[in-house]
């Protein structure tokens, strides 16, 4: 049975797509066979974050208007024989996503595939809505930050109330909170809301937390996503996310002040 | 040393301001959060059925559902004006 996992946040700019690339090849990596949507029509930058961008033929909207098959529109991913993405359509607008459409091309993946993560747009509306709305779980990213926060309470009302597991009074979607851009130096100086705080006002459990990370450019200007970079304290924190996910146990990283040593004060950071 | 506490504790504030401005806006969403959808409706049609006898204000009208264990209360106030 897949598991159909939902990377959303409301806001835009989060890190949705980076998070949705970046668990997706984690647990590609971890052996699991592994499919990622993206549901920003009209807007698709899945494709660049993941480096396939030049391969994309066909993509969802095709696939749900009857153009193109399925295993037409997938993407093999070059890195891993485990992951295959589904880009969105750049012409059409999100109009062309259906409900029963997206429950069909849901349905056929999950013959083939162990995770489906789709990758929201930003917003509330419709694209939003049809991202989640057969989602067994959702990983809600949010930045230390007022808009951030309380967009991600109004998504968390919605997977409540919107969802097919809501509407059909199942279990309800599973919510962690994914923490990112979180900056332990201006926690310390009180200029960001720390850990402790967003999850007593979002009142979810928190499957992870990345750190503000020069890796995450990196790997978006080269299109490999951070999750390959394991020098990286990003990359790392991806990596325990995932497992978190697949039921490990991992103590939190990367969230407490690092005392720069004598020697890093004087030659500076080093690569991070 | 005391310049440098000083300044740190004046700039602690920021992080909880947000975090207590956060507290009151999400108390206030998840307020609303079970209201049916009808809710919006509801209080119009009410206020227009209203009006046809008394002259209220726009903003006169504050409905809540409420739900206590096996049953939900339907709060409705209305400021009449003061009859001059």
């Amino acid at each position: 049975m897949a598991r159909i996992i939902v990377v959303t946040s409301g806001k835009g700019g989060v890190g949705k797509t980076t998070s949705a690339a970046a668990i997706a090849t984690g647990l590609a990596l971890r052996g699991n066979k592994t499919v990622v949507i993206d549901f920003d029509v009209g807007l698709r930058n899945l494709d660049l974050i993941m480096g396939c961008e030049r391969r994309v033929v066909y993509d969802l909207v095709n696939v749900i208007q009857g153009e193109a098959g399925l295993n037409q529109a997938l993407i093999r991913d070059k890195r891993s024989d485990h992951l295959y993405i589904l880009p969105a359509s750049q012409t059409r607008d999100k109009d062309a996503l259906t409900l029963e459409g997206v429950e069909q091309v849901l349905e056929k993946l999950a013959e083939d595939f162990d995770y489906i993560v789709c990758d929201s747009p930003a917003g509330i509306e419709r694209g939003a809505q049809l991202a989640m709305y057969f989602a067994d779980e959702a990983i809600v990213v949010t930045n230390p930050e007022v808009s951030s926060v309380r967009d991600s309470d109004r998504i968390l009302g919605l997977l409540a109330s919107k969802t097919r597991r809501a509407e059909q009074a199942q279990d309800p979607v599973v919510e962690r909170l994914l923490i990112t851009r979180y900056d332990p130096n201006r926690v310390d100086s009180g200029d960001m809301l720390n850990l402790e705080d967003i999850q007593e006002i979002l009142a979810i459990k928190l499957i992870g937390l990345i750190p503000e990370s020069e890796a995450v450019l990196r790997a978006s200007n080269s299109g490999v996503p951070v999750t390959h970079d394991q020098d990286s304290d990003a990359g790392q924190a991806y990596s325990d996310t995932v497992a978190r996910l697949l039921g490990d146990e991992k103590p939190l990283r990367f969230h407490q002040l690092q005392k720069k040593s004598f020697l890093s004060r004087i030659f500076g950071g080093g690569r991070r | 040393m005391k310049l440098l506490e000083f300044l740190k504790r004046e700039r602690k504030k920021s992080a909880s301001v947000a975090k207590e401005r956060l507290q009151i806006i999400v108390a206030h969403q998840r307020g609303q959060r079970g209201q049916p959808d009808y809710m919006p409706m509801l209080e119009r049609e009410l206020l227009e059925v209203i009006r046809r006898y008394v002259e209220v204000e726009q903003d006169a009208i504050n409905i809540s559902l409420d739900s206590e264990d096996d049953c939900s209360v339907l709060e409705l106030n209305v400021t009449l004006p003061n009859r001059g």
